[in-house]
Order: C-alpha cells, then structure tokens, then sequence
C-alpha cells in the first residue's frame, strides 16, 4: 500500500548559509539551503531577533525572485529613443567609462548637476556618503513618498517614531490601536506581536477606511473616512482633558509640558520658550512663586496661569496653550463625528476605555531604575495604551501634525516608553531632533560638509540661496518644505524636467521604479523623461540606472547598470541607517553572498565604490588615488569609519573583536558575522528598558555604544519651539525670512502645536481654478495598500506571488456601489481632477462607504517585467498614480507646490479625491488610461 | 477501492487559529516553496509569466468578509487557510482505485503515491473541503503532506521537524501536533479556544481543527459606556481646576 520508496529522511541540501532577508524592509534572518549550487529552500532563521523564525510570503518567494527571467544579465546602453526600450549589451568597462564621463565633468564643474536618488535603498550609509564625497546636494532615498510624516513628526517630538524606531511593548500592551496600519514596517515584528497580544486578551483597535489584514483580527474596527484621523485624536485629547484623564506627573516629568511660552502678541519673542540669562528654559514654580529653571527636580511647576518674569515678559505654560487648543468646540467629539465618520458616542468610549486601561489597569514593574537627575525609583509605572500609526497618517498632507497630535495623545496618558506603552527602539531616544542638519556647503576636496540628508533645527540651516528660494533640485529643506529631512524622490523627475530651479546633468536612480508605481502623475512623469528641449536634446540630459530586474523605469535609463540579487552580495543593515532594533536590544546585520551571480552583473555597493575610486573621490582614494576599498563594499563595510572608532557595522569592534559600538576595524569582523548568524545584537540593561528617555541606565548604555552624545534627559516637546521658530520668521522676525510669497503658508503650517486642517487639495476653489479645487465634484476618497505578499517587494515576476494576485480591482463598498450604480465586477471609470482610468470594480463590505481602494503596483507597464503580452497585470491591473497629480493646485500666482505635507514634502498619496463614471459596456474588459499631456515647463 | 487501515491512536494534524490569522499566504508559500524541492514535488506551475497563471499549492488562503446574523455582532473579515485535513474517514482515500490515495497507519496522514496515481481525479470529486490539486504537468493528484519529509526527518534539528507552514507562520496562527493525545499541546488548545471540526456533517471526521475567531469587543460588546469613576466637576473650565493642581518633578 504506502510508498515503496517514501524517504523521510533527506537532507534538505547540501550547504546552509545564513543572511539577511530583503524581500521587504523587515529585513528577517534567513537560512538559505542550497542543492548543487542552486538555493533550496529559505527559511526563517529561528534565533534571530527580527523574526525569531518565521518567514513571509515574500520570503519564502525569494527563492523564485532570485531565478526570475526578469532578472538584468549585463550593462546596457540605449540605442533608440528614451522610452523605447532599445539597447545594446556593453562590458561593465565601457559601461563604467561613460558614467565615469558624465559624472566627472559634472563634478568638476557643479556637482550639484548629479540627482542622486535611491530607492527601496538599505545601504543609505553608504549611498548617502557618497553622495557627500562626491559634493551633490541633491541626493536621498525613497521617504519622501514613503512615511517621511511618521520620521519627522516622531523626531521632532520624541526623538524617535513610530516606523521602524519603536513598537507597542507586545509583551505587556493591553490596548493597542493601529492607525492606518496595513501591512507596514517591521511586518513580521508586527504580526508576531499580534498573535502574542490577542493571546493575551489585549484589545486591538484598528482605525482604517479598509478592514483587511491586521484590521480583520481587529477587536474593533473604525472605518474613518481618510484624512481625518487628526480631527478623531483631537477629540480624543478633548475627552481626556475634560475628564482629568491625564498623567500630569509623567507631563512635568518628561515633557515641556511645564515649560513657559512668552506671551507677546505680535512680538518678536512670541511663542519662543521663557529662558534665564544661560538659556535654561524656565517654568513657573507654585512653592517659591517665581519662574525657576524648568529641569529643576526641586520645583512645583504650574500647568496652567499667566505669570509675570522678572523682565516683564508675560508667559504661560505649555499645557495652557495645549489646553485651549483642544477644548475648542471644532474638536468636540460631536463636531468632528460627521467629517470623521465616526459617531460621537464611539469616540466618546474609545477615549474612556484608553483612560480606563492606563489609569485603572496601571502596571506596577518592580524594577528598580535610576532616572537622568540620579534619583533611584523602586518600580516603573507603566500605562499599557500603545498605538502604532504608518502610511494611512503618512500619506496625506496634514500628516505631520496628524501624527504629532498622536504623540500628544500618547504623551498626556504617558504612554511612551512605559509598560506596556510604546516603545523605542535603540538607537533612539536621540536628542528632539537628532543633531545632524544637512550639508550644504562644500569643503576643498570638494565633498559637501555633512551628509546631504539631516534635520533643520531652525531657518539658518535651510538649503536655500541668499532669496531663499530652494537650493536643491526636489526643493526639499526650502521655505516650502522646511523639514523635508528623506528628501522629496516624488518631485525630482518633474523638477529636472522644468529645470526648476536649474537644469541638471544627470540623474542616477537606483532601485527607484519612478517610471511607473513610485512616480505620481506616472505618464506625465514618462513623458517628462522623454521630453526635449528647443535644441533637441533630451531636457534631463543622462540617466543612469541601476536595478537587478527588467522594472518599468529600465527603458527610460541611457546606461543600465544590472545589480545582483540580494542572494549573491553583501551589504550591511547598519545602525547608522535603518536600525533593526528592538525594544529590548540594539541590532544590526549583514548579507553575505551565498551564491554566485551567473550573469554579468555587479553588486550596485561595489560599483558605487569603483565609480568613487574612477572619480578619485575623497575618502575612496588614498594619497596615491589608489582605492582604498579595493575589496568593494564588503571592504567598506569593515574597515570605514564614519568618526574614530565608529563604522557601519556596531558588533565586535576592536582589533580582537571585543569592543561593540564603538573601537577600531576588526579585520575578521565579517567572518565573525557570519559565524553568529549574520546579525549582532546587543541588550539594553534591565533596568534600563523602560523611561529610556530620561533613565539613566539605558543613557550610560547608550552612550558607551555611542548612540546619544550625553546622558541628559532627553524631553519630549508637546511644544515645538523650533515649528514656532519657523513661524516667528514667517512673521517678519528674525534675519532669516522666508520670501514673501512663503510667509503665510509657513506661518500656517509651522503651528508649534498640533492642528488638524483638510487636505490641501480639496480646499475651496480659489480664483481661477473652477470647481477643480472643491470637494463635491470628486466626492469619494481613493486610497491604496500593497498586499501582505507583495509589500516593499519588486513582486509581480515572481511566479509564485502573482498566483495570489496577478491583478487588482478597484473595491468599494455595496453602498457606494448602489448609488453609483456599479454593480460588481462592472469595468467602471474612475476620475480625478486630473485625469481618468478604466478598471474593474468589485464589491467589499470591509471598506468604509464613501472611501475606494486598491491595492498598488500589482499592474505593471506592457513590456516590463519579461510577462508575457495577455499578462493580467498589463491587461486588467491598474495604478491609481495615474489619477494622482503631483502638483497641488495653483497658487494666485501660478506658483504649483508639490502635493505633499507642507512642513516634511511627504507625498500626499491618499489626499486623493475621485468619482465613478460608469461605462456603456460595463462588460467590456481593458484598462485604460486618459491623462492630459504635460504642460510646458513655464 | 482502497482500504482505511485499522484507526491509530496517534492523528497527526494541524489546527489553525483563525482568530489572528491576518490572511498574508506566508504558509501558502512556504508549503509551495518547501514541497515544490521535497519528496512530493514539484508543484508544478502552468502559465507562470502569462495569462491566467495556475499552479499546484498544498495550501490557500481565502478570504471572506461576513456579515453577522444579529445585530449584536460587528461584521469581521475572516481569513481562511485551507488544505488537507487529513480526516479520520475519508471517502477521498477508499474512491481511489489503484491505492495511491491512502491514509498511514502510524499516525494517520494521508499521502498519495505519485507512483502509483493515475490522475482519475475521483479523489478530488470525493474531497468536500477542495483540498487535492490535480497537476496537468505531471498528470498526477497531489496534496498536502502534513510535510511528512520534515516531521521525522533525522537530518533535521528538533525544532525544524515541523510542516513548512507552521515554521512560517508569522502570527503563530499555525500548529502542528497529535491530536489523538488528549493531552498533547495542540489537544488542550482545541479544548481550550473550542476549536471546530470544518463541516462535520460530512461525517469525515477531520484530524486537523479551527479556532473560532475570539468574541470581538467592540462598541456593540462593551458593557459599560465610561468605566472610569467620573470625579470631574463639570461646573467649572478644566483651566481653572489644574490651577490646583500641585506637581513635582
């Protein structure tokens, strides 16, 4: 009967090797088991801290990733027209020859001619400082489109974030609510967390248009209507203020709650902290009845009052200002129930249950800590509320403020970093913002005086010229978006193509689709790359790019540099880009190759590097212009140090390996890497994993690996000075202003604190512009989410994931449906004011009515991807990019912004309004897509 | 037709925790991935890069959204990995006329012997749950393993004696066990989460279990409206009451 020859006992392979996953951005430990030289199986690596053995959809498909026909096999120079997708195969020499070419005469003449843009980049250590060294402004990676809001709103406030900077403490959380969560950052992290809190009977709250995934285990689900989760936690803020539902001693504690904000209409000290004569900000002491250093732990700080100084200045604490922002009648829970969709009642109870669960559920840790002043305490005090928020707050233009009034809301219940609370991730806390302010200037050798990416602290470290107009090519760090701290990737395109502000050389582009599903306004932006100037040159003169696979934007590059697999190299998941951190243990990790490319092609790290010995840049040549990394980017990895003793990689530093964080290169550090399972985790001390922001045992820690510059406590800004800074210059104080045509929109949006105000889009319509800009034309709201299996993952040639979904459909609720009259799986159009596309639509109860959806970048370009012609994703899937313009309505003045967050330049993806138009032949498939022609650069 | 071997103490099954599985098909991939290399592969894939891709998966996730039956209860998006459920009775196994469909002895799995398969398909008609995928390619029927190359596979660690999916699964939504040992890990769980045979009226009686989705406490749930002590005096600004308010640091 059974088998005659079942074999139960076969080896799974010949050889096992472990690395580093990077199918998404979770970046799980796999072990890769190869049979005669070809990868087996991968499988989660069960010790590793970041998935602890579990593995992915997209994980467990790299297998086929890795052999997709879709891969690039050799350098390619265009032969035919830009867009055409004609080339000829060329060796890596010639290859290499030319973009030495174009890249050296640009930086011998003006380097900021180079756009340098990354991607779904994980070696940002690395590209970043060489974009430094080579001297261009104009670098960054993908965040400007990506959750720049989250980043920036975090640091701004809390010296970390939500993103991959914290998590809700899983192991002690009673009271999770996600914001906009799909599957997001840290999605394996995430889901094990899940799993583990829904075991424990902590309630999830899922707060999202769309109840798929993480919001179908949900145990509530709020279908808010996009856009207005601001207006939502406002009122929760409300309910607890108005209900004494706050911890006042975690405020005046670890906040500048207390802190005294000058009072002077008008003036040019208005809104600035109260400080004594050393710049100590001062808070108004009950006891002594005078203002007094505010750090001081000898005083009884008032919340609320209008005090007198010495000088004469007026002032009020912060809390005051807060307070009168949120008892205002327009963030009652009755007056935001219509916008939010959400009833007053739900509000209502959903802030009574977080009270309930902070307050009256409190932990009690019997841990003993030291905080930053020196003072011993017998136990932590933890409030087990934790929120998670990603791009459904992101993705708008009001998302900076929505996501700081987030962190409000978690401040007054004192819910960060406290049991069962949110959590950071070492290494953060860092100081509120990191120091690092970006470069713009450059030094002799030619490369630029910080790194092109950092935070602006105040108006003098803008990137901009002596009118203040914008200085880089995507206007990042300008007047017009300030904190733009990834960058802007979305407006590169469209910049270089109207030169504005000036026209740029080349664009090197790495692992960034811009040609089709990261680009809004995708076929404006393909003809963008097409277009000519008067004289018949191409108006963004080269493109150089590079990718492992056939993408949609492959045609539109001059010169293709093919890229490995993330299987045949190494790299680096460093500390000093994207951590992989937990709560618990600061991480890092390596990918090592554990096969040989069979093609010709080139790790993009290393070819970097070659280009940087070729360009004799600094820091890549020695004395004698011989490469210093000769060994390529592995070399780099080991032996570079970005200050004394400080290198990419934190573990087993030191000539004998024995220091971490900090000592000099460790010649064998890689072997020993790849000996622990390609990771290196450190734990923070017990006593140190709580209040980390102002515990003093997790800040020696942190120290000692060089994470924080000192052991001070770092305090979390429920009031922005620096936001009120830019808002002061706007006003007409201070040397540096913005141009007059900025000053009203900086002093709006550089509110120090948190406001909710409606997308920037559908505000009325303003002269000129018609109904374009109003509301009731374009009445539902059009979002979109990548799919579990496909998330951060160039995804659809890979055989096996495009069996679970080959194309997508446009999902709407039944009643949306009825009163459109769509019926499903009718092909229906779907318009915006800026243009049209024919799609298939499909009935989901799980979607809020008044909201569509659709998941992303499942429909590709005909001829990408090597798919076959009838593929699905060519014939039926669809981009929503297509209907989303990238520009905001016009000014008076004709001036366009970016449709992006006016305090980060984050793109405002999910701002999109659009309507249904049915089709006569509603049976009739084929995509579609009806999009004006650009207009002419003015 | 073929035999049912005499009942074995030992059933060898999954059960499947449908209140946090969040419906990402990392264990359709991982059985995909693992089975494809293993002894019962491949799963072959037809049409890979074309129109209407298909293939063979041991595994699927389906998802549903339902609507309650009393308004008491929200409506949920319910994910739903489906495969073999190695049943107890199954007609799929005593259809099959040449013995290759057949259940072990030893701990119940039901296996086909490719061998000895001649793509009849009546197995398939038999199966209520759709769990066996007939493969065009190779012209034979096949179907989840329980991943009986990994489970006493002496090659492997302890901890990696376990079907692909289970390893995968990233909520833990997945487990593997004897569900004929009463006091076995994955037993005490069905007892404890009241987990739930997939339509026994077929009367298959299936080895493998689901958890039922734990009661959602939303609005329609919850007891109390505010459950905290209300202490506040609505008579005057909360302003003027923090005025009081003393503070240490």
């Amino acid at each position: 009967m059974p088998h005659a020859n079942l074999k139960l006992n076969e080896p799974v392979g010949d050889e096992v090797k472990t690395t580093t996953c990077y199918m998404c951005a979770c970046r799980c430990g796999i072990n890769v088991h190869l049979k005669d030289g070809r990868v087996r199986y991968i499988q989660g690596n069960s010790e590793h801290p970041v998935n602890k053995g579990v593995l992915c959809a997209k994980g467990s498909a790299g297998i086929m990733q890795h052999y997709s026909p879709a891969r690039l096999s050799k350098p390619l120079l265009r032969v035919g027209e830009r867009g055409a997708g004609e080339f000829r195969e060329i060796e890596w020499d010639e290859a290499l020859a030319l973009a030495t070419k174009w890249l050296g005469d640009i930086r011998a003449t003006d380097p900021d001619k180079l756009a340098f843009f990354t991607g779904r980049d994980q070696s940002q250590a690395l590209t970043s400082w060489w974009a430094q060294q080579f001297g261009t402004i104009n670098y960054a990676a993908h965040g400007g489109f990506c959750s720049v809001n989250m980043a920036v709103a975090g640091m701004y406030t809390l010296g970390g974030s939500f993103w991959e900077f914290g998590e809700p403490d899983w192991e002690r959380t009673k009271y999770l609510l996600m914001f906009g969560v799909a599957e997001d950052h840290d999605s394996n992290p995430i889901k094990l967390g899940l799993g583990k809190i829904k075991g424990r009977g902590a309630k999830i709250v899922a707060i999202n248009p769309v109840r798929t995934g993480y919001a179908a285990i949900a145990d509530e689900w709020i279908g808010i209507r996009p856009g207005s989760d601001g207006l939502f936690v406002g009122a929760l803020i409300q309910e607890l203020l108005i209900h004494d539902w706050i911890d006042f001693d975690y405020l005046v504690k670890y906040t500048n709650t207390h802190y005294l904000i000058v009072r002077n209409p008008g003036g040019a000290n208005d809104g600035l902290i109260a400080r004594d004569a050393g710049g100590n900000p001062l808070c108004w002491d009950k006891r002594s009845d005078a203002a007094q250093s505010a750090s001081s732990i000898d005083v009884t700080p008032a919340i609320v009052g209008e005090f007198m100084l010495p000088d004469g200045r007026r002032a009020v604490p912060a809390f005051q200002l807060l307070a009168e922002r949120f008892l205002a009648p327009e963030y009652s829970a009755d007056a935001v129930a219509a916008t939010c969709g959400v009833g007053a009642a739900t509000i209502r109870r959903i802030a009574a249950e977080m009270a309930d669960v902070a307050f009256k559920q409190e932990i009690r840790l019997p841990q003993r800590w030291t905080d930053a002043s020196g003072r011993i305490h017998e136990e932590m005090i933890g409030r087990p509320v934790s929120m998670h928020a990603m791009r459904g707050i992101a993705a708008h233009a009001n998302g900076f403020h929505t996501c700081r009034m987030l962190h409000t809301l978690q401040m007054l219940l004192g819910a960060i970093d406290t049991p069962g609370s949110f959590r950071y991730q070492p290494p953060y806390p860092k100081s509120v913002p990191p120091a690092n302010r970006p470069g713009k200037s450059r030094k002799d050798n030619g490369a630029l005086n910080a790194g092109p990416l950092g935070y602006v602290h105040a108006p003098e470290d803008l990137v901009v010229d002596a009118n203040g107009a914008p200085r880089r090519i995507d206007k990042a760090f300008s007047w017009e978006y300030p904190l733009a701290a990834h960058g802007m990737l979305q407006s590169v395109i469209r910049n270089a193509w109207a030169s504005d502000p000036y026209p740029i050389d080349t664009l090197f582009l790495f692992m960034a689709n811009m040609g089709w599903n990261s680009s809004m306004n995708t076929m404006q932006t393909r003809q963008m790359l097409c277009d000519r100037d008067a004289n018949g040159e191409y108006k963004i003169p080269h493109i150089i790019y590079s990718d492992a696979y056939s993408s949609e934007t492959i045609a539109f590059a001059d010169l293709v540099l093919p890229d490995t697999t993330y299987l045949e190299r190494h790299d680096c998941i460093s500390l000093l880009d994207r951590p992989i951190s937990d709560a618990d243990s600061a991480s890092d990790a390596i990918r090592q190759p554990v096969c040989q490319p069979d093609r010709d092609v080139r790790p993009f790290q290393d070819v970097l590097l070659d280009l940087g010995v070729r360009l004799k840049l600094p820091g890549m040549v020695d004395a004698n212009g011989a490469a210093k990394y000769p060994g390529g980017y592995a070399q780099y990895m080991v032996e570079h140090e970005r200050a004394p003793g400080v290198g990419l990689l934190a573990g087993w530093r030191g000539k004998d390996g024995g220091k971490q964080g900090i000592g000099e290169p460790n010649p064998h550090q890689l072997e020993v890497y790849k000996a622990n399972n390609c990771y290196w985790h450190a734990e923070v001390p017990v006593a140190g994993r709580y209040y980390k922001m102002a515990n003093r045992d997790y800040l020696d820690w942190a120290k000692a690996l060089g994470f924080v510059g000192s052991t001070d406590a770092i305090v979390l800004e429920l009031y922005s000075e620096r936001l009120q800074k830019f808002r002061r210059a706007a006003l007409g104080h201070g040397a540096l202003q913005p141009p007059d045509s900025e000053r009203e929109r900086v002093a709006r949006y550089f509110d120090p604190l948190p406001f909710w105000y409606e997308s920037l889009d559908s505000l009325p319509p303003q002269a000129g512009e018609g109904a374009k800009g109003g509301r009731g034309k374009f009445p539902l709201s059009a979002i979109t989410q990548r799919p579990m299996f496909m998330y951060h993952a160039w995804g659809s040639q890979n055989v096996w994931l495009r069996q679970i979904a080959a194309r997508n459909f446009l999902y709407l609720h039944p009643e949306t449906a009825a009163t459109n009259g769509v019926a499903n799986g009718d092909w229906i159009w779907i318009e915006s004011a800026h243009g049209r596309i024919r799609l298939q639509a499909k009935l989901h109860a799980g979607t809020a009515p008044g909201t569509v959806w659709s998941w992303n970048a499942i429909g590709k370009r005909k001829g990408a991807w090597k798919l076959e012609p009838d593929a699905p994703e060519y014939t039926k899937g669809f981009l929503l990019n297509h209907v989303i313009d990238d520009l905001l309505p016009a000014r008076s003045d004709g001036h366009r912004y970016a449709n992006a967050d006016p305090v980060t330049g984050q793109a405002a993806w999910f701002d999109l309004r659009v309507r249904i138009v049915r089709d006569d032949e509603p049976s009739q498939p084929a995509n579609t897509i009806a999009v004006a022609a650009a207009e002419s650069a003015s | 037709m073929t035999m049912l071997p005499p009942s074995s103490p030992k059933k060898l099954g999954l059960v499947i925790d449908l209140d946090i599985c969040v419906g990402c098909h990392a264990c359709a991939v991982a059985c995909k991935e693992w089975n494809d290399g293993g002894e019962f592969g491949p799963l072959p894939d037809e049409n890979p890069y074309g129109r209407e891709p298909l293939g063979v998966w041991f595994n699927r996730v389906h998802s549903y959204e339902v609507e309650p039956a009393e308004n008491s209860k929200p409506p949920m998006t319910v994910h739903f990995p489906r495969s073999c459920l190695h049943c107890e009775t199954p007609d799929c196994v005593t259809v099959c006329p040449t013995g290759a469909s057949y259940k072990r002895a030893e701990d119940g799995i039901v296996l086909v012997d490719a061998d000895k398969c001649i793509g009849c398909k009546l197995c398939s008609w038999a199966c209520p749950y759709g769990a066996r995928e007939y493969s065009e390619v190779r012209g034979v029927m096949q179907k989840c393993t329980l991943c009986v190359d990994r489970i006493y596979n002496e090659s492997f660690e302890e901890i990696d004696r376990q079907p692909a999916c289970v390893m995968a699964c990233p909520t833990r939504a997945r487990h593997f066990g004897d569900l004929g040992d009463p006091d076995s890990a994955v037993s005490k769980l069905v007892a404890d989460r009241g987990g739930y045979d997939l339509m026994p009226e077929m009367g298959y009686k299936p080895v493998n279990k689901y958890l039922p989705p734990r009661p959602r406490r939303d609005g329609c749930a919850s007891k109390a409206a505010v459950p905290l002590e209300d202490k506040v005096d609505f008579s005057t600004s909360p302003l003027l009451r923090w005025m009081d308010k003393v503070l240490s640091r």
